[in-house]
């Protein structure tokens, strides 16, 4: 059954033909083309497709595209002010080397920023390390994505993202 | 996952219509539990009733002595809550320690209580405080919703609108949580009400269970010394590639002394 779906991505309205069961992710890589978002192991564990939905950070492969009707959605692809000047956290990935293969990264700096908002820009290691329990990285590079994220921080704040 | 027919309404009325007219229709509230089900075909429902429009199902009330919470309210809105915190400092606590971020983000309290995992946080809590479930057509004490593995006494499209859970005096949750899933090897929920103590324990059997024993020596003396004898037989608790039943009967003891310590706190 084919459904109609129109909702904000990145701040521009999209929208699209989808079945009932068209996940959230398969709607932003398949039907948009917006391959940033990556889908790792399709169960919710491993937080590659964390996207932002209204504010929240979600999981979209445990998301129908239906039921973000309406929302505004953030992927990693929006994230950047211009090819040139990218977002403070995605900065402090590439200065801290918080990544190896890379396939996790999207997942990461999308959980990254929302966790740095919501303790108001104020964090420890040991809470980092919490908040990213829904996120793995399969080359274990957790040590630097916590640098990052720890650096990141003040960034976000003095840039008023 | 097969396809369906999916249904979006904005009412608690028109959510039950759907659910009696389509017999093999299945409600969702967060989906983080019948998302992945229909991913893996381990359930092919005709109709899926989203109630992610029925806003009469979300939100946290104080009533009296009773914190009421709507059954479409997220764990990250329980976990969050300045009045949850406030009335019942183990439920917040235990709501923050579901799943992940992006879970408590989507997962609600109804939903996790209608699904009944035998791993799932909540109905601890539930049978701890002694909560009432109100549906759309009655109000079901703790002790009667719990029916067994997956299975509660909610009939075929009947809904949870919300759960009140009594103030504690004291209360805590301590779980040994599995590393990857997060999910309850085995959770015990430990509280001292106006009803009595209670000791209730999820993730080691097939359903969660109450510790008549430990209920009892608390009663007494509600410190972790008083049931640091009682052990709890390992017949017909859970094992698997996580751990031996054997295992999660040691476990229920260390979790009820640890969260008996946590509410003495």
């Amino acid at each position: 059954m084919s459904i109609s779906v129109a909702m904000t991505v990145n701040g521009k309205a999209v929208s699209g033909k989808v079945e009932a069961r068209t996940l959230l992710v398969q709607f932003l890589r398949e039907h948009l083309g917006m391959t940033g978002t990556h889908v790792g192991c399709d169960t919710s564990q491993c937080g590659a497709c964390v996207v932002d939905v209204d504010g929240k950070s979600v999981k979209s492969c445990t998301i129908l595209a239906v039921q973000a009707e309406g929302s505004k959605v953030i992927t990693i692809e929006g994230l950047a002010e211009s090819p040139d000047k990218l977002h403070p956290m995605q900065e402090a990935f590439r200065e801290n080397h918080a990544l190896q293969c890379g396939f996790c990264t999207p997942g990461m700096v999308m959980s990254a920023i929302d966790m740095v908002k919501r303790h108001n820009y104020q964090l420890d290691e040991a809470t980092v390390r919490r908040e990213l329990e829904g996120n793995l990285c399969r080359c274990t590079g957790y040590h630097n994505i916590v640098k990052a994220i720890l650096a990141a921080a003040p960034a976000m704040k003095s840039a008023g993202v | 996952m097969y396809d369906f027919t999916y249904h979006r309404p904005k009412s608690v009325a028109d959510a039950v219509k759907l659910l009696k007219d389509k017999p093999e229709a299945r409600a969702m509230s967060g989906g983080m539990t019948l998302i992945p089900t229909l991913k893996q075909r381990l359930a092919r429902p005709s109709d899926v009733v989203d109630l992610g429009a029925v806003k009469e199902l979300s939100g946290i009330k104080i009533e009296g002595a009773n914190v009421v919470i709507g059954g479409m309210t997220k764990h990250a809105d329980v976990a969050t809550s300045a009045d949850v915190k406030a009335a019942i400092p183990a439920l917040a606590h235990l709501a923050g320690h579901i799943g992940d971020p992006q879970v408590r983000n989507r997962g609600t309290i109804g939903g996790s209580v209608a699904n009944n995992d035998p791993a799932a946080d909540y109905p601890g809590a539930v049978v701890a405080l002694n909560a009432t479930v109100t549906t759309n057509s009655r109000k079901i004490p703790a002790d009667e919703f719990f029916k067994g593995l997956f299975e509660t006494a909610l009939a075929d499209g009947e809904l949870i609108t919300s759960i009140s859970f009594p103030k504690a005096e004291k209360a805590a949750y301590m779980k040994f949580p599995n590393p990857a899933s997060r999910y309850a090897m085995v959770g015990v929920f430990v509280a001292k009400t106006a009803s009595g103590v209670r000791v209730a324990v999820t993730g080691a059997g097939g359903c969660v269970f109450r510790v008549k024993a430990m209920e009892d020596a608390l009663a007494k003396n509600f410190s972790s010394a008083a049931i640091k004898d009682i052990n709890i037989p390992a017949d017909g608790l859970n094992s698997d590639i996580h751990g031996s039943a054997e295992y999660r009967a040691h476990l229920v003891g260390v979790m009820a002394r640890r969260a008996v310590d946590a509410a003495n706190k």
